[in-house]
């Protein structure tokens, strides 16, 4: 067994460990990309509001 | 002195203070998680009696560690919040909430996955155990007033007082594996005595955990940006960025 083969396999554990890292990694990963989507979407909304207001004063 | 914390602790200047800090604070967390992901998964020699299965721990410790410290920040936030009247310590408090239930989560689900092959069980409901699981009902529940209050102002009041009450919950989940008897084991690390683990498994997990608190730390500036961008939507400093971004 390739040393990558078996550093994938975990000593038979595989199926514990990999699930674990790969979870806390798109939790991880969720908590950067979902507050920075917010942000955009705050200041789109509110540019689009603000032209609005221009239109129809 | 006064001067000089009325001047950072006003939101605009958190504002840009956090647009400074949080790439910086970002670089030095992905280095440590390089540096401590390395050392756990490749340099630590395997368990002698838990085999490759103990790797959980470089994910699972820190994790645990975080849901704790992340509920002290919240509750702190919050009274200072509460009692001062601080903008910026509501915004931290109210950003604080899904880091730490989403740290909470990470605990329950990596323990978990380690108990399964080691006690045979993925759950039992033990002191340790139930008492984490209290700890991310204590977060949902501070969510979810959020999300119900519209008053920002009369939701971080709410949030605050429940925060605080909750923290009888922290000794109880620290202590939970002292006062009764738990299939969790004991502390291994945050004891008086020397750590009873060996070095190059130590290290790693040290690494680990500074890089999941410089993660919080540039996370919770992320998030707590956006809440104080919310607070301060109609002010005038808001408006001007708001013209900036449109170009």
């Amino acid at each position: 067994m390739s040393s990558l083969q078996s550093f994938l396999h975990m000593g038979g554990y595989a199926i514990y460990v990999w699930p674990a890292y790969f979870l806390t990694l798109i939790v991880l990963i969720l908590n950067v990309i979902l507050p920075l989507k917010r942000e955009d979407r705050f200041f789109r909304t509110f540019a689009d509001r603000k032209k609005h207001r221009g239109k129809t004063p | 002195m006064f001067e000089y914390f009325y001047k950072y602790g006003s939101p605009r200047h958190f504002y840009d203070l956090s647009k400074l800090f949080v790439p910086w604070l970002g670089g030095i967390c992905v280095i440590l998680f390089i540096a401590g992901l390395t050392g756990g998964l490749v340099l630590a020699p395997p368990d002698y009696q838990q085999g490759e299965s103990f790797r959980i721990i470089y994910v699972h410790v820190p994790s645990a560690w975080m849901s704790l410290f992340i509920y002290m920040v919240m509750a702190a936030a919050g009274a200072t919040g509460l009692i001062w009247k601080v903008k910026v310590a509501d915004a931290l408090a109210r950003a604080s909430a899904p880091l730490g239930a989403s740290f909470t989560f990470l605990a329950l689900v990596t323990g978990s996955l380690w108990g399964k092959p080691m006690w045979g069980t993925w759950w039992v409901w033990d002191a340790r155990l139930t008492s984490e699981l209290i700890l991310l009902f204590l977060y949902l529940g501070y969510i979810a007033l959020q999300t119900a209050i519209d008053d920002r102002r009369t939701a971080a009041r709410a949030g605050a007082i429940l925060a605080l009450v909750g923290v009888i919950n922290i000794p109880i989940i620290h202590y939970s594996v002292e006062w009764w008897h738990t299939l969790h084991q004991g502390p291994t690390i945050t004891k008086l005595d020397a750590p009873s683990i060996h070095i190059s498994m130590l290290v790693p997990l040290l690494i680990m955990a500074l890089a999941f608190m410089f993660y919080y730390a540039a996370v919770v500036l992320l998030r707590a940006r956006y809440e104080i961008l919310e607070n301060e939507r109609n002010s005038a400093w808001v408006c001007e960025l708001i013209e900036q971004r449109k170009g």
